[in-house]
């Protein structure tokens, strides 16, 4: 691990919003390089970076649409740099391709989405957390990422340093699932200094050209990486490749790749096991939520435990890979699951896949629009509780 | 006891060619493979470093030639290799960053990054391989095939107008373009020279024959047949030269 540059960390305490604090957290993690297309909720986002980027020495640019932003960001990250790019729904939706590509060729880089209303272009200023499948299943072809998701402005910060660590460590594109609420709610956000943040470097080839094989994978299974201009002619497709990265499209070459590219993050699934439990221990429901809506759920269990219900809150902050193994081991222990989201229901299909009939889970959906009404959470946990 | 001498055959280009990688995957008779021959022989007469050169190249027949040279190669997506060769070229300014790829793939799926790229003058070379065809996925018609032509989606003739390239990129700002054909190989090898030399965004079109998908199709006979055609329309050129669409261009482009 290294450190955080100085001149890139506003170190301090702040008040400000979470698409500022996301724009201060990839700042701080070493993202000098940013490529973009405006659109609402997530703008402030790169404004704000277009006027940072420059006095660090980096560069925004605003492409032509999401499909140039999300491959000139990758541009970006072949050239040695570190890069990501912003955006909601439509624009998310336009990035998909590249999403795929990132994943093939192991780009490490992040894709911020502020989530908001769809489908379509549904609620551009209102909030809905409608893209969590869109995030793990929506570019076509298989292949496994990780999906973050901060509940507060804090949150942005911190967890978009983190969402720029785990692509270097496992060269994967990484979804960081912010949505209107969190993106445009002012809070208090505190810095630390730069020496405080660790940040996992790029794998930079460890042999010289001619000896080293592009994709040839660690003992992780994730592979070293050469830039352009490094002298190693290097070949980067989104073709199945074979380890020097030469297109081979074959079924033992598809198998090996594929397989690999799951395995790295399968292996891995402790670390990315990235929760914050509270009152879990001893509790007849478990409420399991991600970013605003956990915030939402905070409420809806104090009415419960003042009604003396026994409830616990399970905020999930890594969403995808999913905490499999932890639900296997919490679904026999309670009466119910409750999963309030601000869509028709969709992360709950892998709760209620993980729980296996153990206990009851209860989904709360939502269309979004707005957030849900405490009561809502509440009549769930009290069905889950019978 | 004779000992017989070693013959070896070079290939004077092979210096700046994959040599693992071939052959290609191209068809006898096709023309990209004949534009990397006069790129290859400008990247080597230039003396640019080729330590720092990466070739970007979409997704087609032509969009494999960046596979075949031994540079940074990077074969990105469908239409997409102009934005990401602007990434590229951004994060690290010392690059010399070429995009090669097809006329379908620069133009039609990719036109917009093409206009915009050109606009902002983007410190690229962009050479773009016109077989007038989507040739890699069996001829479909393109933004480029010209008017009346047959196509498998066009099967009673094409009653669209092909767009002008130098026309379109003049006119979003390029600052150099040019137009030859697969004929002209010295011609495009000088000019390729030329434009590796020049700074901001450079645009040089080359007509190539798909023997197998288009010039068979509309009974323009093989890949020689297309060379005589090339060579015999240019003359026409000189006399007239303003014809509409493509050809007035090919007289006023290939001068600069
Ligand atoms: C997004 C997307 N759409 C369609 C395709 C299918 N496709 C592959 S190559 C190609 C046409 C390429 O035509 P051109 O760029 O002219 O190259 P050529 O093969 O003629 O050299 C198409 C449509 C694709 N790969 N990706
Ligand atoms: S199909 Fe046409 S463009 Fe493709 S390799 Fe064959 S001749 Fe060349
Ligand atoms: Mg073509």
């Amino acid at each position: 691990m290294t450190h955080a540059d100085p001149r890139c960390v506003l170190t301090g305490t702040h008040f400000i919003n979470g698409d500022a604090a996301c724009c201060e957290g990839a700042l701080a993690a070493g993202a000098r390089f940013a490529a973009g297309y405006p659109i609402t909720p997530s703008t402030e986002v790169v404004e704000r970076f277009a006027s940072r980027a420059p006095t660090v020495g980096g560069i925004f640019i605003q492409m032509e649409d999401e499909l140039a932003a999300s491959i000139a960001l990758q541009g970006m990250v072949w050239a040695g740099q570190k890069s990501f790019t912003v955006t909601s729904g439509p624009g998310y939706s336009l990035m998909m391709e590249h999403i795929g590509l990132a994943a093939m060729t192991e780009t490490p880089c992040v894709f911020v989405n502020v989530q908001r209303g769809g489908p379509s272009t549904g609620l551009p200023t209102l909030p809905a957390q409608g893209d969590m499948m869109q995030a793990r299943f929506g570019s076509h072809g298989d292949y496994s990422t990780i999906s973050l998701v901060p509940s507060t402005p804090q949150e942005c910060f911190d967890l978009t340093v983190t969402a720029f660590n785990l692509a270097e460590q496992f060269r994967v594109p990484v979804m960081f699932m912010m949505d209107e609420c969190v993106g445009h709610m002012t809070e208090k956000v505190v810095i630390p200094e730069a020496s405080e943040i660790e940040l996992y470097p790029r794998r930079r080839a460890s042999k010289p050209p001619g000896e080293f094989l592009l994709f040839e994978p660690g003992p992780d299974l994730v592979p070293e990486m050469a830039h352009a201009g490094e002298g190693y002619n290097v070949y980067v497709t989104g073709l199945t490749h074979d380890n020097r990265g030469y297109p081979l499209m074959n079924p033992k070459m598809q198998r090996e790749l594929i397989t690999r590219q799951f395995e790295k993050i399968s292996r891995a699934a402790d670390q990315l096991t990235i929760v914050e439990s509270e009152g879990v221990e001893g509790a007849d429901v478990v409420i399991v939520a991600y970013g605003i809506t956990a915030r939402v759920s905070r409420r809806a269990i104090q009415m419960a435990r003042d009604k003396g219900l026994k409830v616990g809150l399970l905020r999930l902050i890594c969403v995808w890979p999913f905490p499999e193994k932890l639900i296997r081991e919490l679904a026999p222990k309670v009466k119910a699951l409750v999963m309030p989201e601000l869509n028709m229901g969709q992360v709950v299909i892998e709760l209620e896949r993980c729980a296996g009939g153990k206990c009851k889970v209860i989904s709360v959906p939502h269309p979004g629009g707005t957030v849900h009404k405490p009561a809502d959470i509440l009549e769930a946990i009290e069905r889950g509780a019978q | 006891m004779s000992t017989t001498p070693e013959l070896a055959i070079l290939n004077p280009v092979e210096e700046v060619l994959r040599k693992d990688r071939i052959p290609t995957i191209w068809c006898p008779g096709c023309g990209i493979g004949t534009t990397v021959n006069s790129f290859a022989y400008a990247l080597m007469g230039t003396g640019i470093d080729l330590k720092k050169t990466a070739i970007v190249s979409g997704i087609g027949c032509s969009g494999r030639v960046s596979g075949y040279m031994a540079l940074d190669s990077f074969h990105t997506t469908h239409g997409r290799a102009i934005p990401f060769a602007t990434g590229l070229k951004l994060a690290n300014p010392e690059l010399n960053v070429i995009v090669y790829s097809g006329d379908g793939d620069l133009t039609s799926i990719g036109g917009n990054h093409l206009v915009h790229a050109a606009r902002r003058n983007m410190d690229l070379l962009v050479v773009c391989v016109n077989n007038m065809i989507y040739a890699m996925t069996g001829g479909q018609a393109a933004a480029t095939t010209p008017g009346n032509s047959m196509s498998t989606t066009t099967p009673y003739g094409s009653f669209e107008p092909e767009i002008c390239l130098p026309q379109l990129v003049d006119a979003c700002g390029a600052v150099f373009v040019a137009r030859w054909t697969a004929f002209h190989v010295k011609q495009l090898e000088r000019t390729m020279a030329k434009a590796l030399k020049k700074k901001g965004f450079r645009f040089i079109e080359v007509v190539t024959p798909c023997p197998t998908l288009y010039q068979r199709r509309n009974n323009m006979g093989d890949g020689l047949a297309a060379m005589m055609d090339y060579k015999n329309s240019q003359q026409d050129q000189e006399r007239r030269p303003h014809l509409r669409s493509g050809h007035g261009a090919r007289r006023r482009y290939h001068r600069r």
